[in-house]
């Protein structure tokens, strides 16, 4: 192995470990303020990064069915309750967010024609398709449980998992798909070739996590966050809505999935499964961060890129079994180093 | 749960038609899960089958095991022991196939695989007695890559495939035939089928400066290694395996593949074979049939292997319709014995002589060379 060969390893290894460190915070957030461990949280770069392609092969996305759907089910279940409750604007908030703007997202899709729109409104269409899923999830699965303890809440996410990854192969088939790249350029630094889409997941990554750290510190919504992760009851006595902050970090969980999986679609077939390996990679990530510190969790999965690609290099048919022994020597580390805590349910 | 339901209405559906003695044909498939796009095709193929043999009428009993090995033996069990089934078609992969062997020899049900590995039909293991195969058998793949390599002066090789059973038994037969032959295999490599990078791997290729490479994968998967070696470079030749004979492959590569060298069952070029080629009308036949169901462009090899195993039924029922009634032990051990004796069938893959030490039966007919050139397969 000389430098060249390390260069571009390590090229490599930066460029995967941006896109864990970005679902490695997702699963950070989730965790930290709903408690769930969201496994599904792979399936949606699947999703994101399928539905583009659908748009790009001039198909309307199964995506979209399953938008209207879990939409219809959500505006019926709240409806019924505002109306239980007689608060008649309350219904008409509802059923313009749940009925019609999927309705309305899907008019534009069946109508247009997505394959001849700029990437830039394909890109904005798929998010617009699959960001929405989250809070629906959050108010279908997880909210009438928001009280349960994490093992319930983990199970019902290895359910939601198990659903979705039967739907992408109904979605999508089995086979998968590539879009077209954000720019074909590339640039030569010394010996290294870089290209320019990975430079796009590189800065797209940071600038994403920049955004969050001003999210979290700067506005309302974001303090609402960090302060239902800190205390439920003492913010929900602050008069900050759990739901709101469940369905508020779902959107976010997802919207950061969705467009991981843009982001490399250019680079690397994506398949309808291809989602939970790299979500599990950014789930070695946020156990290094404990599940609770987000520049360590990110930290840990570019740690975590970095291993994989020189594992390939030396020893290509073990490369799985050391990036997931590496959680061995952390929990270890941990337990040695944290106080535990039992948690009170 | 629907899947359960629609079992229990397809027990039901086939207890009824006991009563009339139809012939009940189970069928396995990895419809789902890691081999879905293998097992899609045959699924797919199943409803196209003929539903009277010999006047005969015939249930298809139709499973998913999900590409797990646990599954695909307990329907096995449940095909045998419930729905009392006269012979197994199935499953789509190796490790589901070999795990079946021991139930259909237990339940003494004749069994006709879809998957690749000759091991299935090793006649050194008794209960071999009961199984049969369609897919051709890996080595003979292996043997036309490696002839074609050496005639065509290559001769350092690197290997690059699947880090499960797949990419292990096509280096292991791989390596055999490679040996034998004086090629060199100078790098040896795995990668998983939805891993995202293989720089690692890539990289280690082309500082070993093989002549050729062959990628061992299945499906748009097999795409990954190619691409990875032509964006740095790589100038040699580039060889895949049968594993890869579908549409998809090639929308998802591009340009990458051309000039690509595989081989592959006759009826993935079943157009271009000389008419004197008996295969020619069998494959074109199926290709036709499917892809007036399911669209142009939509047919694979691999739903192919379902559609040759009907055709040993076809062949092999109405001998066994002779000398027992359909539901019975006999008629299940006349059907053996007469898809043993099968000769000269023509398949969509090959053509088969059946014997009691070959339970596959094809020759180097049931194998051609192709070439990608500008962006479809073209026989060499």
């Amino acid at each position: 192995m000389d430098l060249q060969i390390a260069l571009l390893l390590g090229q490599d290894g930066i460029v995967n470990g941006a896109v864990y460190a970005l679902l490695a915070l997702a699963l950070v957030l989730v965790f930290a303020v709903t408690r769930v461990i969201f496994i599904p949280q792979g399936e949606f770069v699947a999703f994101g990064a399928l539905t583009l392609a659908s748009f790009q092969a001039g198909k309307t996305p199964g995506t979209l069915w399953l938008l209207i759907g879990m939409g219809v089910a959500v505006a019926a279940i709240d409806s019924f309750s505002a109306w239980q409750s007689r608060r008649p604007r309350r219904i008409l908030q509802v059923v313009g967010w749940n009925l019609a703007y999927p309705l309305l997202v899907g008019a534009a899709i069946r109508y247009g024609a997505p394959q001849e729109w700029p990437l830039a409104l394909q890109v904005l269409f798929a998010m617009a398709v699959v960001v929405p899923l989250g809070p629906m999830i959050y108010r279908l699965a997880y909210q009438p449980l928001a009280e349960a303890s994490v093992l319930v809440l983990l199970i019902v996410s290895v359910a939601i998992h198990m659903a979705l990854v039967g739907l992408g192969l109904l979605f999508f088939g089995a086979e998968g798909s590539r879009t077209t790249p954000f720019s074909d350029a590339s640039f030569q630094l010394g010996d290294l070739m870089v290209n320019g889409q990975s430079l796009w997941v590189v800065a797209a990554s940071a600038a994403l996590i920049v955004v969050l750290y001003v999210f979290f510190e700067r506005t309302l919504y974001g303090k609402a966050l960090r302060a239902t992760a800190i205390n439920r009851t003492g913010a929900r006595l602050m008069g900050i809505s759990t739901t709101m902050a469940g369905k508020l970090s779902f959107l976010l969980a997802v919207g950061i999935g969705a467009l991981s999986g843009i982001l490399i679609a250019p680079i690397t077939t994506v398949y309808y499964d291809t989602g939970f390996l790299i979500g599990l990679k950014g789930f070695v990530g946020a156990i290094v961060g404990g599940m609770a510190s987000y520049p360590v969790a990110a930290a840990g999965a570019v740690l975590v890129g970095l291993l994989e690609s020189f594992s390939s290099f030396w020893a290509s048919a073990f490369k799985e079994v050391i990036v997931f022994t590496m959680i061995i020597p952390v929990l270890v580390w941990r337990s040695l180093t944290t106080h535990h805590v039992e948690e009170d349910e | 749960m629907k899947m359960k339901s629609l079992a229990v209405g397809l027990a039901a559906a086939a207890f009824a038609a006991l009563a009339q003695a139809d012939i009940n044909v189970g069928v396995i498939v990895s419809a789902t899960g890691p081999a879905a796009s293998l097992g899609i095709p045959e699924k797919n193929t199943v409803a196209l089958l003929p539903t009277t043999i010999a006047g005969q009428k015939i249930n298809y009993i139709v499973l998913d095991d999900a590409s797990d090995t646990t599954t695909a033996v307990k329907n096995t069990r449940k095909l045998i022991a419930e729905d009392k089934v006269d012979v197994v078609v199935g499953s789509t992969i190796t490790p589901n196939s070999l795990a079946m062997i021991d139930v259909v020899a237990e339940g003494e049900t004749p069994m006709i695989s879809m998957a690749a590995s000759s091991k299935i039909v090793d006649p050194a293991n008794p209960k071999v007695k009961w199984v049969f195969k369609t897919p051709q058998n890996d080595v003979q793949m292996s043997t036309a890559i490696v002839e074609h390599m050496t005639t065509h002066g290559v001769k350092t090789v690197a290997f690059i495939g699947f880090s499960d059973a797949y990419g292990e038994g096509w280096y292991n037969e791989f390596a055999k035939v490679a040996e034998a032959r004086h090629l060199q295999i100078v790098a040896n490599e795995r990668y998983n089928r939805a891993d995202t990078s293989v720089t690692g791997q890539v990289l280690k290729i082309m500082s070993a400066k093989p002549d050729a490479v062959l990628i061992a994968g299945s499906g748009t998967p097999a795409a990954l290694p190619q691409v990875a070696l032509m964006e740095r470079g790589y100038k040699g030749k580039f060889y895949q395996t049968h594993g890869v004979a579908n549409n998809d492959f090639l929308r998802v590569v591009g340009k990458n593949v051309e000039g690509t060298f595989l081989p592959a069952g006759p009826v993935l070029v079943a157009a271009q074979l000389p008419d004197s080629n008996p295969i020619k009308k069998v494959a074109l036949d199926y290709v036709t049939k499917y892809e007036k169901a399911y669209g142009k462009g939509s047919v694979s090899t691999f739903g192919a292997h379902a559609w040759d195993a009907s055709r040993l039924l076809f062949d092999a029922i109405p001998v066994a319709l002779k000398k027992a009634k359909p539901g019975s032990k006999e008629f299940r051990a006349a059907l053996r014995d007469a898809i043993e004796g099968l000769k000269n069938v023509t398949l969509a893959h090959g053509i088969s002589n059946m014997s009691p030490t070959d339970h596959l039966g094809f020759d180097q007919r049931a194998r051609v060379m192709v070439k990608i050139e500008n962006g479809a397969w073209k026989l060499q």
